[in-house]
């Protein structure tokens, strides 16, 4: 009896709201009768990961903002004035600052999950450019947060980061100066800055990640396999392989939150400089325009990038390399046209594209926060140029191909860098840059030429009607 | 999907378990976000003790110096002055400071003072924190024959008497407040401690 | 795929530690363990900051009642061992005031050639070690107008301040080459006793730069624990409801 009228009261206020408002049925769609595939694997824990850094973003973001003064001869003593006089003040900011850093750890991996399973593929293309606009949109909103604590890092690295706009030709000094609001960065360069960080760029960034869910609700997600569960339902038109995200994603996700929180609040209480890679000890001295560091690198989600820019010796198509680096993404869903998603049943060569692709990616971020030298110059050219050939190669990987066409682009593209080498060549450093030229050259005969002696490495493997268990 | 063999007691302890050990982690982490509302070591440097050298004030008259941004008077009331407090009980609404809170103990009697001579307040009025005028002229013309001095507040007209007790049917229901205070020597009062150390 | 993730945590490994261990300076420091714990340290080395820094180095996002509060001392203890400077009635300020001084940056400028840096955050910006090895590391040099000269800041542009207790050095080659500072003029310490007295003057300055770290740790230790029985019951009951999967 009591159970009854608990029900009734139950679903009149429930049913007053959802004669009114979706609630009900917002649940249902999103969680209670989301049907998400059973064979979600480590991979797939970074979505709501990512989710929960940006509430722990915003909500630390509003409290810092209420101790934080956006003024150039204020904002460096606000946020000691946070560090030591704000109860707890402390705890604010180091959660902030290495929540910045772990938002790109938790993207970072997140992007890679897609590549694996090749989740940017038909019907996902839009999910996954939602996916590389939120990228974009996230690092300049971790650029303009860089500057607010106005140390010498802060001022120096945007400094740096605002000139590049002064490379583009006719407009570019303009432009800069348009940028910064004064000829030189300054207190007006601050306050705009701090109004993209706290509200422009998160209010773009909640819209985007709404877009995204959304697009993902819409076409139901992918998985390890990278079969469509809807291809198969039931006799209730449920998939056959799929669970309600709630509630069993729902308590598998809280494991992973576990498992991160413990990583993150390792950082923020035994670690929250990371060694100088979340927090510079440059940062620490007031900026001063006068005085520039002996080394400015980015911090470290950045330096892939900018190791790209710093290997092209063009000032200005260094910047266009670095452009075309980020918005290359945009279009791997058509880059890549082979129908088999998943990296489980795709080729030996392709596995070894992606491997390689980490190693690239890794690599370069670890040479743009250290100094230029010969070595690491030469290094980071070469790397350089293996990030572009890796999207080369997903699409070359996207069907077999002919012996002859394999032999004629290896050939073609050793051959366009080789004679860059050549024009450069430089008797003194001979031996390097032979050792380097061994870098891109083992990787594409490994990704294009071994597959035509050896037909196997070149296969795709056939993928299974269902998801394996 | 089968849900033979569960067990749902298990699952019941699990899922409670679970939400409270969250949800205790979820409140511990916003105590320190609500603490950080708190004054910070700056406001409360700013809301340091302030020392009042008394020797200066005439009789009758009144110094006013701030004190965590409000307004504290010090009146050095004259012989005549303290003899009204006694004659006017009639028309005051808590004539023997019986509202806890408004006046710490030593100040808990007729003058509400620790000397009769001098009074120290806290100037803003207990109905809405305006800060009341200073009306020493005893039968002010305005204020009637009977007006014995005291203050009179310019937003509501509440009316305190030279103790800083409130009128009856006034719109304040409280006596103003005196703040914690002592003597450092026969001159010199620390406005915003008790004792020696010890933090108001 | 196992591979995969195998390559990429040791691509991770490897990267990182690589990394943080970049860009050494060109003089080797000398190692200094420090115990911010160690209040009686901590004591030592204030006394001698605000004795000896003080005059010209401010710590001015540092109040004085915190300093004394983490280092057990007395309201009373703080006004008269640390607090010089004074307010515009000329009467010492406040112990909840910052630590500035009296010395301007034009002055400090017109007297050094440079503004004498604010000391609050120098532990973090130059570590440890090379405060240790740059507080032992002055040495005469006639051809600097103060007469000093520094092992690891080259023709630094502040006096010795501390010369009555270590006395004075002097440089000169090793048989390997190698610089090395000698005491020519004994001061009022021996050599072992002013390693110690820098050693507590660097835990001061660790403590001032970051003065939560021992309460930062402190509540890092409970919050680990708290997150692992979480955990643990999030896994738990993970797998009791996936066992309705098959």
């Amino acid at each position: 009896m009591a159970g009854n009228t608990a029900d009734k009261i139950q679903g009149g206020v429930l049913g007053w709201v959802d004669a009114r408002f979706p609630l009900s049925q917002l649940w249902n769609e999103h969680l209670a009768r989301y049907y998400a595939p059973k064979n979600f694997n480590f991979w797939y824990y970074f979505g709501s990961l990512a989710l929960l850094v940006l509430v722990i973003q915003i909500v630390t973001g509003i409290f810092l903002t209420m101790f934080f003064k956006p003024d150039a001869e204020l904002a460096f003593a606000s946020v000691e004035y946070i560090m030591r006089d704000v109860e707890w003040g402390w705890l604010i900011r180091y959660m902030h600052s290495t929540g910045a850093s772990f938002f790109f750890v938790v993207v970072y991996l997140h992007m890679f999950r897609a590549l694996l399973y090749g989740s940017y593929k038909k019907p996902r293309e839009l999910i996954w450019i939602f996916g590389v606009l939120i990228y974009i949109v996230l690092m300049a909103e971790a650029f303009a947060g860089y500057l607010l604590p106005w140390g010498q890092m802060s001022y120096w690295g945007a400094q740096v980061i605002v000139n590049l706009f002064a490379t583009i030709p006719y407009i570019g000094p303009e432009l800069v100066t348009w940028i910064r609001g004064d000829f030189l960065l300054s207190d007006a360069t601050l306050t705009r800055f701090f109004a993209l960080h706290v509200i422009a760029l998160p209010l773009v960034l909640l819209l985007l990640i709404v877009a995204h869910i959304i697009a993902l609700h819409e076409v139901g997600s992918n998985n390890p396999d990278g079969v469509e569960i809807k291809a198969h339902k039931d006799e209730n038109g449920i998939p056959r392989d799929g669970i309600p995200f709630h509630p069993y994603y729902t308590v598998k996700d809280l494991v992973g939150v576990g498992v991160f929180l413990i990583a993150f609040f390792a950082v923020v209480f035994f670690a929250p400089e990371m060694g100088g890679l979340f927090l510079k000890p440059a940062n620490m001295i007031p900026a001063d325009p006068l005085v520039t560091p002996d080394l400015i690198p980015p911090v470290w989600y950045f330096t892939s990038f900018y190791s790209i820019l710093r290997a092209v010796p063009d000032p200005f198509m260094g910047v266009v390399a670095m452009g075309a680096a980020v918005t290359i993404l945009f279009f791997v869903p058509w880059i890549d046209r082979n129908p088999v998603k998943s990296v489980r049943y795709r080729s030996f060569a392709h596995k070894l594209n992606l491997a390689v692709f980490v190693v690239t990616f890794v690599s370069l971020g670890y040479l743009g926060l250290q100094q230029v030298t010969t070595l690491y110059g030469e290094l980071t050219l070469r790397f350089g140029v293996m990030y572009f050939l890796f999207f080369w190669l997903l699409w070359f990987h996207s069907k077999e191909r002919s012996v002859l066409f394999s032999i004629i682009s290896f050939l073609v593209l050793v051959g366009i860098y080789s004679l860059y080498d050549y024009t450069r060549f430089d008797p003194a450093n001979s031996q390097l840059l032979l050792t380097a030229w061994l870098l891109p050259t083992v990787y594409l005969f490994l990704t294009m030429l071994v597959p035509v002696f050896k037909r196997d490495l070149g296969r795709d493997r056939p993928v299974p009607e269902r998801v394996t268990a | 999907m089968a849900n033979q063999g569960m067990d749902r007691g298990r699952r019941r302890f699990l899922v409670a378990a679970t939400s409270v050990v969250g949800g205790a982690g979820v409140v511990a982490l916003a105590a320190p976000f609500v603490a950080s509302l708190q004054p910070s070591a700056r406001a409360q440097a700013a809301g340091a003790p302030v020392e009042v050298n008394v020797a200066q004030i005439e009789p009758g008259q009144r110094i006013s110096v701030g004190w965590r941004g409000r307004p504290v008077w010090v009146v050095r009331r004259t012989p005549e002055m303290l003899d009204l407090l006694s004659e006017i009980r009639g028309r005051l609404r808590d004539p023997d400071s019986e509202m806890e809170g408004q006046q710490p103990h030593y100040a808990q009697n007729e003058h509400r003072s620790i000397k009769p001579e001098f009074l120290v307040l806290i100037g803003l009025c207990t109905h809405l924190g305006c800060s009341p005028a200073f009306r020493p002229d005893i039968g002010a013309a305005e204020l009637g024959a009977d007006w014995p001095g005291g203050w009179l507040c310019g937003c509501h007209g509440s009316r305190f008497d030279m103790a800083g007790r409130v009128y009856r049917n006034m719109p304040a229901a409280l006596n103003l407040e005196v703040p914690p205070h002592r003597y450092l020597s026969d001159n010199v009062i620390l406005v915003g401690e008790h004792t020696e150390g010890g933090a108001a | 795929m196992k591979s995969l993730i195998a390559f990429l945590a040791l691509a991770v490994m490897v990267g990182v530690p690589v990394a943080l261990q970049a860009a050494g300076p060109s003089v080797p420091l000398d190692a200094v363990k420090v115990d911010v714990t160690n209040e009686a340290s901590l004591q030592r080395g204030a006394r001698l900051y605000f004795n000896y820094c003080m005059g010209c180095h401010s710590a001015q996002y540092m109040r004085y009642s915190r300093v004394g509060r983490d280092l057990g001392l007395t309201e009373n203890q703080v006004i008269h061992s640390m607090i010089f400077t004074t307010d515009e009635d000329g009467e010492l300020v406040n112990p909840g005031s910052l630590i500035t001084n009296a010395m301007t940056a034009d002055y400090g400028e017109e007297a050094f050639g440079v503004e004498p840096p604010d000391l609050t955050l120098v532990a973090r910006v130059r570590g440890e070690d090379w405060l240790y090895t740059f507080l032992r590391g002055f040495y005469r040099d006639n051809s600097r107008p103060l007469g000093v000269n520094n092992i690891v800041f080259d023709n630094v542009g502040m006096p010795h301040p501390l010369w009555e207790l270590q006395g004075w050095q002097e440089k000169h080659l090793d048989a390997n080459g190698v610089s090395r500072l000698r005491v020519v003029e004994p001061g009022r310490m021996s050599g072992p006793e002013y390693d110690r007295a820098i050693r507590d003057l660097v835990t001061f300055l660790s403590y001032l730069a970051e003065p939560m770290q021992v309460e930062r740790q402190r509540i890092g230790v409970y919050v680990m624990l708290f997150l692992i029985v979480f955990l643990g019951l999030a896994y738990l009951l993970k797998k009791e409801y996936w066992k309705d999967v098959h």
